[in-house]
């Protein structure tokens, strides 16, 4: 059997991509009025409103620029209008995007004022949206995408049953050339080990230990209890999970049986080649989620337990459960139920053919429930407070 | 169960108390028979064997956490009676 192949956008640096967005980019808060009026003005186009971009300084500033410059540079953003309080920031973003090769400007509002910076970003957001909308998709193979993993609103039902089928969805996709990703440093914990020993070579698995550990000192230093509510969440408590450990244990299912990781990210760096790797990034859904598109990752497999319902505005989130009720009681967010591998009626490998299949659909263009519904949740990681 | 060493189930259906249970384990050939002393929802753990404080629960054949208050066989296992030993 050959590598599957799907309808998708190739890029001008190769890379593929899943959708064609005209993104509106503000380099910070104060801008976000101005790229969504632009947005409001050229329909089709997409503004990513965000909470940051000022005073931030060290590692903080180093992850905000790799995450806009990220989010640009996306394969599933066909052209990128910028927008910034003032030009240095905003063209030192512009700049990176352009190395992808891609249409991209930037417009700063200082000595302009809003509404002259509007109306010439509408402009330039016009041309890219006539441009953009008479791109082609083109044959595509499962070996160009880069997929990210994460879970959310966990129960026992994740470990059991939507976790394992991506799990082998990463053991069929990965021995097939493609690229993916895994994370959440603080759910790993209870299960670290068993990250560690499916590091590719001891180097990786030290860098694994070191990021991990790092982040569990963080948590040492700021907590004021055992986590329980916060992480496990109270949803995760609801559907029966008890402890962090616990909780870790049927999220590693989604690493898969019999793949090794080749790497380790720092937040919202792009792998540097193919196979798995895992990135150091938050548990919350949709702080992950940002960062990983930001890596250039085009789709999500998300597992979700009592219903996650949380969606990205670049990169789509296929949902799946193993839950009957959520399965039932919140069937617009599901995109696959696996409930039937918990009453014995599917294998999780009959389970990972199913989600590949509805992967290959969304790469070649089917909406995702949380597309259709509207979820197009963009949250920037902060490390600590701005100077 | 996920391992055949585990000390405790997922319910995979809303089990009543009083009900008879028989256990499964995806790896391995553990096949339980106990009775439910009480209510266990659809996702919550049921406890295989006696626990006592200061036990260590089994799921996915590791240390998923320490027993905090004694659990009979039957017994619904969570919050109440089980913490984690990391945070």
């Amino acid at each position: 059997m050959g590598i599957p192949t799907f309808k998708g956008y190739r890029r001008e640096n190769g890379r593929v991509g899943i959708r064609n967005h005209v993104v509106i980019l503000p380099v910070d808060d104060i801008s976000n009025a101005a790229c969504e009026a632009v947005a409001n003005n050229i329909k089709g186009t997409l503004a990513l409103p965000h909470a940051y971009g000022r005073l931030q300084f060290g590692e903080d500033l180093e992850l905000f620029f790799r995450t806009m410059i990220g989010t640009g540079s996306n394969p599933n953003v066909a052209a990128c209008v910028v927008i910034g309080i003032e030009p240095g920031w905003t063209q030192r973003i512009v700049d990176g995007i352009a190395k992808t090769g891609k249409p991209v400007k930037g417009f700063s509002i200082e000595r302009f004022g809003d509404i002259k910076t509007i109306a010439a970003a509408s402009v330039q957001a016009k041309e890219y949206m006539h441009w953009a909308s008479e791109l082609q998709r083109e044959e595509c193979r499962l070996d160009e995408v880069y997929i990210s993993v994460k879970c959310g609103e966990s129960d026992t039902t994740t470990g059991l049953g939507s976790c394992p089928a991506v799990g082998n969805v990463i053991d069929k996709s990965v021995a097939q050339g493609a690229t993916a990703s895994f994370g959440e440093t603080s759910e790993l914990t209870g299960g670290e080990h068993i990250v560690r020993a499916k590091a590719a070579s001891p180097e990786v698995a030290e860098a694994f230990m070191k990021v991990w550990t790092s982040y569990n000192e963080m948590i040492f230093k700021e907590k004021t209890d055992d986590l329980s509510e916060s992480q496990p969440t109270k949803g995760n408590i609801r559907g029966g999970l008890t402890t962090i450990e616990e909780k870790a244990l049927g999220n590693i299912e989604k690493l898969g049986k019999k793949t090794k990781f080749v790497g380790v990210l720092k937040p919202a760096e792009a792998p540097s080649g193919k196979g798995l790797w895992f990135m150091d990034t938050s548990s919350a859904a949709a702080e992950a989620v940002t960062l990983w598109a930001a890596s250039g990752a085009v789709v999500h497999l998300f597992p979700t337990g009592q219903g996650n319902v949380i969606g990205n505005p670049i990169e789509p989130v296929i949902k799946l459960s193993a839950n009957p009720v959520t399965c039932t009681t919140m069937s617009e967010h599901i995109d696959l139920d696996v409930s039937a591998i918990l009453r014995g009626e599917m294998t999780v490998d009959q389970a990972g053919d199913r989600l590949l299949d509805v992967m290959l659909r969304t790469c070649g263009g089917r909406l995702t429930a949380a597309e259709v519904l509207g979820h197009r949740e963009f949250v920037m990681t902060k490390l600590y407070r701005s100077a | 169960m996920h391992d055949e060493k585990d000390d405790v189930g997922v319910a995979v259906i809303d089990i009543k108390a009083g009900q008879a249970v028989q256990g499964k384990a995806l790896h391995g050939n553990a096949a339980p028979k106990l009775t439910a002393l009480m209510d266990i929802p659809l996702g919550h753990k049921i406890a295989l064997r006696d626990f006592k404080p200061g036990d260590t629960v089994t799921k996915y054949g590791c240390d998923i956490g320490k027993v905090v208050a004694a659990i009979k066989t039957g017994e619904h296992v969570h919050v109440h009676n089980l913490k984690t030993k990391r945070w």
